[in-house]
Formats: structure tokens, sequence, C-alpha cells
């Protein structure tokens, strides 16, 4: 009884979210260099932004999943964290896919110029 | 006293509603499938309520007294019973037996107050239940890194004053939030999305009603 509940229970809340998913953005993981469109209203007027930088972080869960894109802008760091099924988000382009060895890459914080690059993959 | 409607529900976990225009509202959801199963009237009780029970209670589990009352009622027998007092006009609107419909109740962006019981934690210290920031770690400190410090002076007053703030149980303990708003009913379902987190842990009974500080029981004017 009590299991049967908590299964149903999970669905309750994966129902609910299973309308904000989207299917049209395409795949990418930690290490890729993306560049994200994002539509912001000033006002009464809508405009897209493009972000481009290196995705550093994603976390999975669902609709509430977001990622992270760094990039360095006038020699200073920028990240910035998106809500991977927001409505906001225009398009997402995979410019080119990195090697990496680990989920998060938080090391490239530390690191600057040559030292802060990803492998590509077509370099492998 | 708060009169508003409301139901009692299952704090089913939280999660968020993304608005068409990008906006995230975190949000809990509540699954409220209430029956009506008796009622309180002024003249045979002295108030005026409604009985709700939610969840089917197994024939075994249901004890002879309750289960004559729900004979009597004309109600399957419910795991959860919970008086809720109303107004008598309120009360005049429903049956008993009837299932309560969470969208007639309720409506997007009303206001309610959520009553629930917290998780309790314990028998806990001050820097936990009341956010002390402890003691020094280093600097000659020994054995004083959690305490909270001094509790009082010594001849003036010769006492620790009531209500000091020491450790002790928390959590475990009937709590309201007041003033949340309703973000979305989903009557298919018998659920509700309250803004933000309500008391007690996933499973844990929950009662929804309309804010008793609000006006119109925090609804909108014109309903």
């Amino acid at each position: 009884m009590a299991t049967e509940a908590t299964t149903s229970k999970g669905n309750i809340i994966d129902q609910l979210e299973s309308q904000y998913l989207r299917s049209d953005l395409p795949q990418f993981r930690v290490g890729d260099q993306v560049a994200v469109h994002y539509r912001i209203v000033e006002g009464d007027k809508t405009r897209v932004q493009v972000f481009r930088g290196l995705v550093i972080k994603r976390s999975r869960g669902g609709a509430r999943s977001t990622f992270t894109v760094r990039k360095t802008s006038f020699s200073v760091g920028v990240e910035r964290t998106f809500m991977l099924h927001s409505p906001r988000i225009e398009a997402i382009e995979v410019l080119s896919r990195g090697v990496v060895r680990r989920a998060r890459l938080f090391y490239l914080r530390n690191l600057t110029g040559k030292a802060a690059r990803v492998r590509d993959q077509r370099d492998r | 006293m708060n009169q508003n409607p409301g139901v009692i529900g299952r704090k089913i976990g939280m999660t968020q509603v993304i608005e068409a225009d990008g906006t995230v509202i975190p949000c809990t959801v509540v699954q409220a499938a209430v029956t009506v199963v008796g009622k309180r009237t002024q003249e045979k009780d002295g108030y005026d309520a409604l009985i709700l029970g939610i969840e089917p209670r197994k024939e075994k589990h249901t004890n002879k007294p309750l289960a004559g009352f729900y004979k009597k009622q004309g109600v399957e027998p419910k795991r959860v019973l919970r008086e809720l007092r109303c107004a008598a006009e309120y009360a005049a609107g429903f049956e008993v037996g009837q299932q309560l419909k969470v969208d007639e109740i309720f409506e997007q962006g009303q206001f309610v107050d959520v009553q629930g019981v917290t998780r309790g934690r314990g028998f806990t210290g001050v820097m936990r239940r009341h956010n002390f920031a402890g003691a020094k770690s280093s600097h000659g400190s020994h054995e004083y890194k959690r305490h909270g410090g001094s509790i009082g002076s010594n001849m003036t007053p010769g006492r620790v004053l009531p209500g000091k703030k020491m450790a002790g149980q928390y959590g475990n303990e009937t709590m309201s939030i007041l003033n949340q708003r309703v973000v979305r009913v989903l009557p298919e379902e018998n659920l509700i999305l309250v803004r933000g987190g309500i008391p007690g842990s996933k499973n844990g009974l929950v009662v929804v009603r309309g804010a008793v500080k609000k006006k119109n029981g925090g609804k909108s004017a014109q309903s």
C-alpha cells in the first residue's frame, strides 16, 4: 500500500512537469561550445541575445534541468545558468564538441589563456 | 477564526511551474480528494462545520464506534477525518457523501493559508533551533563550540528570564504559513499548486484554506 502510494505520488510530479519538457533542443554535453539564443524582454520590445561559451555544468532534473555556460568577455570570466526547458530559449547551437574527463568543469575558473582550453573532439 | 472554505490533503512534493513568458514559479503540490463525511450544525453541536475525510480506511482497521458513524452517514470509512469550521450557508451547499471539487473552492491567484505539522528534528541545540552563531573553534576555546553563551545576569534578576532561547525539541509542531498564492488548480487530479514551501514532510497531512488575513477569503474581489 505504502509503496504503491509513493510511486503514484512521484508520478504526479513527473506528469505535471512533462508538459514543460521541450524536445526541439539539440543534444549537448559538458565541454561543448554552444551558442544560446535567449529572448530578452525590455519594456515592450523583445530581442534575442546570443550567449556563446563553454558548457561547464549540466544539472539534470526533468523540467527543472539547468546548464551553465562560461565565456571570457574582455578578459573577465562570465558564467550564466539557463533553464534548459525555458520558453525564453529560442535555440541552442552546438558549435563544437569537446573532450572532457569530468562532469563539472569548475577547474577552468582558475585557469586562463591556453590552459583554459578544452580539447576538441575532432582533434582526437 | 478561519471560517473560509478549505480542504485537507496530502503534500506531494515540490516542483516548478514555467509560465508562457518563461517565469518560473516554485510551488508545492497538494492532493486533496476530499469527501464530506458529516456536518456539525449550530442547533445540534453549537457550531457549524464540515467533517471532511480523505483516503479509504480498511474495514479491519475501523473500530466499531467509528464504523457505526460511517454507516450512519452512509460513507465509506476514511483514513483521515478533520473538521473545518465554516459559515452555515456554506455548509448548506454540500451534502454528506459529496466529493469536494478543488476548482469550486479555490481559484488561481487566490491567497491561502496552509497548515501542517513540521518535520520533527528531535532534541536540537541552539545553533540549529534558534540560528545562534556558536562560539569560535580556535583561539583558545575549549569544549565550547556550539553553545549558546550566557543565559542571563547574576543577582539581578537572579533567575533566567522566561522564554530564553535554549536547546530543546525542534519541529513536529503545527505551523501555518499564511498568504501563499494558488498557482494552479487542477480539478481532474484534485491537485492544488501553492506557491513556495509549506510545512510538513512529503505525504504529510495539510489543511489548505482561504487566507484569514485577506479580504474575501483571499479571493479576488469580483467573485
